[in-house]
């Protein structure tokens, strides 16, 4: 094996193994940030060793034998060898002597898994931080991967990862599982940090990539390997429905130049009908165990909807407004009711859609809000409105930052300054 | 990235015979591992080449033959499909299959849009895919086969 391959293979492996690695000392050390610390001087021990040995039958075990092993003996070396630390050492090799590492294959791994997850996604940390944990912990990233899913600068990454380690440290946030009414914030705060990466990697906030489907495929891992790990929760699938089924779409979501596609505009044989078919069982599973849908399950349903619809003309809007007003009641936002607006309009015509887009215009939320404009305008065209159509276009062009919808904005502009207008000279020509 | 794990046939799963029992527990773990693990996407078994046929287009006309087919390796008995992060996670996962020593495991990475020149879907892709050329060698098939018949 040549250095580089040998290096690539053991990327591999920690890809697979890091975050059980983390998990299982994460409960012996009580702290995740000695946990990374070790597990990642058992990577440099792998580094070094296994481009000459080859990589280990057990590599997981391997990797957590060297890392204990480092826990004890630096923790016995430190300097501020507190009581507290003998005794970490001592209960750490009586863990190793008792040989746990049949743990890695049963279920208390499992467990741990959990926790680090609900750790990493502790609402003391910022939203960045607990995204950047999650990645780094959970999905095995390395820092410069991170940075370069989320354009920022690795050593920001870097140290918003030490930070985070730290402040769950000193705050001496316990490795578990949140039990009793903590436990449905917390799980939606993990499920917030899956669903943020998901999005930011379908439609990145800055830079010219549209979208960065490895941070998609990273979410979805992320949101799968949660929906084995607590199998009973309804939400857990409703979201891995979600990112299963806008995934499905990733293909067909760009042109060539970059440009984004619309949903009915998207050439649906080219939909990725193994992750629809996969979205649409996690959608049964969320259905099944809950009396009713929450808001990512719902949303599910809606994307759903679109998935089955073999052509823009098959969708059943009827049930995507309903889903809508559904959501709405669930989850109520300007942008949600924005989106029931324009179902409606699809299920009962434009000025059933009108009626309920009106009114936002009086919310300040949704004051510099694009598409509500770029809806408002889209229905007033199609009831023939064409000057206040324009007026709407215009505005939403004035308000969009992407310079390509602008552009399309702008052409609707004029194109109802045409109908309205039809013989004045410069359009004549 | 997505890669298939091609499992090749076996004297054994040829003749049909069904693994122990032991064995059939030890591939539900490796499965269950690799759903735990949130990669696998899909998998599936076949059975023997008895049961199947071979369509070959030798001067492009196809002629079928019944199985069952003589080179094993060259036979696919089943698949996993799996979500993975690069091409040696993917070997990864198919080095931990839990097979005895006949076993041949072909690891596969499915194309992307990358793999494609950059202006292989602009639009109008959709029609040089399934548009007018596409159907209008479909009609001369069609025109082929009728004109045989």
């Amino acid at each position: 094996m040549t250095p580089s391959a040998a290096h690539n293979a053991i990327d591999a492996v920690w890809r697979i193994e890091s975050a059980r690695l983390i998990a299982g000392l994460a409960r012996m050390l009580r702290d995740v940030g000695l946990a990374e610390e070790f597990a990642q001087d058992a990577l440099v021990a792998a580094l070094e060793q296994w481009p000459q040995s080859g990589i280990p039958r057990n590599p997981g075990a391997w990797l957590m034998t060297i890392a204990k092993r480092r826990a004890i003996d630096s923790l016995r070396r430190t300097e501020r060898l507190a009581r507290k630390h003998e005794q970490l050492g001592r209960e750490l090799e009586t863990a190793i002597a008792d040989s746990d590492l049949a743990a890695l294959a049963d279920g208390a791994i499992e467990d741990d898994l959990l926790r680090l997850i609900f750790v990493a996604c502790h609402p003391l940390l910022s939203r960045e931080a607990r995204v950047a944990l999650t990645l780094r912990l959970l999905g095995g990233l390395t820092t410069a991967e991170i940075a370069r899913a989320f354009l920022v600068a690795e050593p920001n990454v870097a140290q918003r990862i030490v930070r985070a380690k730290r402040t769950l440290s000193e705050a001496h946030v316990p490795f578990e599982v949140p039990g009793g009414d903590e436990l449905a914030a917390r799980l939606s705060s993990v499920l917030e940090v899956i669903y943020l990466i998901f999005t930011e990697g379908y439609a990145a906030t800055a830079g010219d990539d549209w979208m960065r489907p490895e941070l998609c495929e990273d979410a979805l891992r992320l949101g799968r390997i949660l929906a084995e790990l607590v199998p009973d929760e309804p939400e857990v699938h409703g979201l891995v429905a979600l990112m299963e089924i806008q995934a499905s779409r990733i293909r067909t979501r760009v042109d060539a130049n970059g440009h984004p596609i619309l949903l009915l505009d998207q050439h649906r044989a080219r939909w990725d009908q193994l992750l629809i078919r996969r979205g649409l069982a996690s959608l049964a599973r969320a259905e099944e165990l809950g009396t009713s849908l929450g808001p990512y399950g719902l949303q599910a349903a809606i994307a759903a909807c679109h998935a089955r619809a073999r052509t823009p003309g098959e969708t059943d809007w009827q049930r995507i407004a309903a889903l809508y007003a559904a959501l709405a009641d669930r989850a109520p936002s300007p942008v949600v009711e924005l989106n029931r607006a324009v179902a409606v309009a699809m299920a009962a015509g434009p000025a059933a859609g009108l009626a309920i887009a009106d009114p936002l215009t009086r919310l300040p939320a949704l004051a510099n809000y694009h598409r509500l404009p770029s809806v408002r305008g889209d229905l007033l065209a199609k009831l023939q409105r064409f000057d206040e159509a324009r007026a709407e276009f215009e505005r939403a062009a004035a308000l969009t930052r992407n310079a390509w919808e602008r552009k399309l904005l702008l052409g609707r502009a004029a194109h109802c300054a045409a109908i309205e207008h039809p013989f004045e000279p410069e359009h004549l020509s | 990235m997505r890669f298939m794990l091609l499992v090749k046939a076996t004297q054994k799963s040829e003749a049909g015979i069904l693994p122990e029992p032991s064995a059939f527990e030890a591939m539900r773990t490796f499965n269950e591992s690799m759903v735990k693990a949130g990669v696998m996407l899909d998998a599936d078994g076949l059975a023997s080449s008895s049961k199947g046929a071979r369509v070959s287009f030798a001067g492009g006309k196809p002629t079928v033959t019944d199985g069952p087919f003589t080179e094993t390796t060259e036979l696919v008995a089943g698949y996993w499909i799996i979500s993975v992060k690069s091409k040696e996670e993917a070997i990864e996962w198919a080095s931990r299959a839990p097979f005895d020593d006949d076993a041949v495991v072909e690891v596969r990475k499915f194309f992307e849009a990358d793999d494609f020149p950059a202006d292989a879907f602009a639009p109008g892709v959709h029609e040089q895919l399934f548009g007018p050329e596409w159907e209008a060698r479909e009609k001369a098939m069609h025109e082929e086969s009728q004109r045989r018949a």
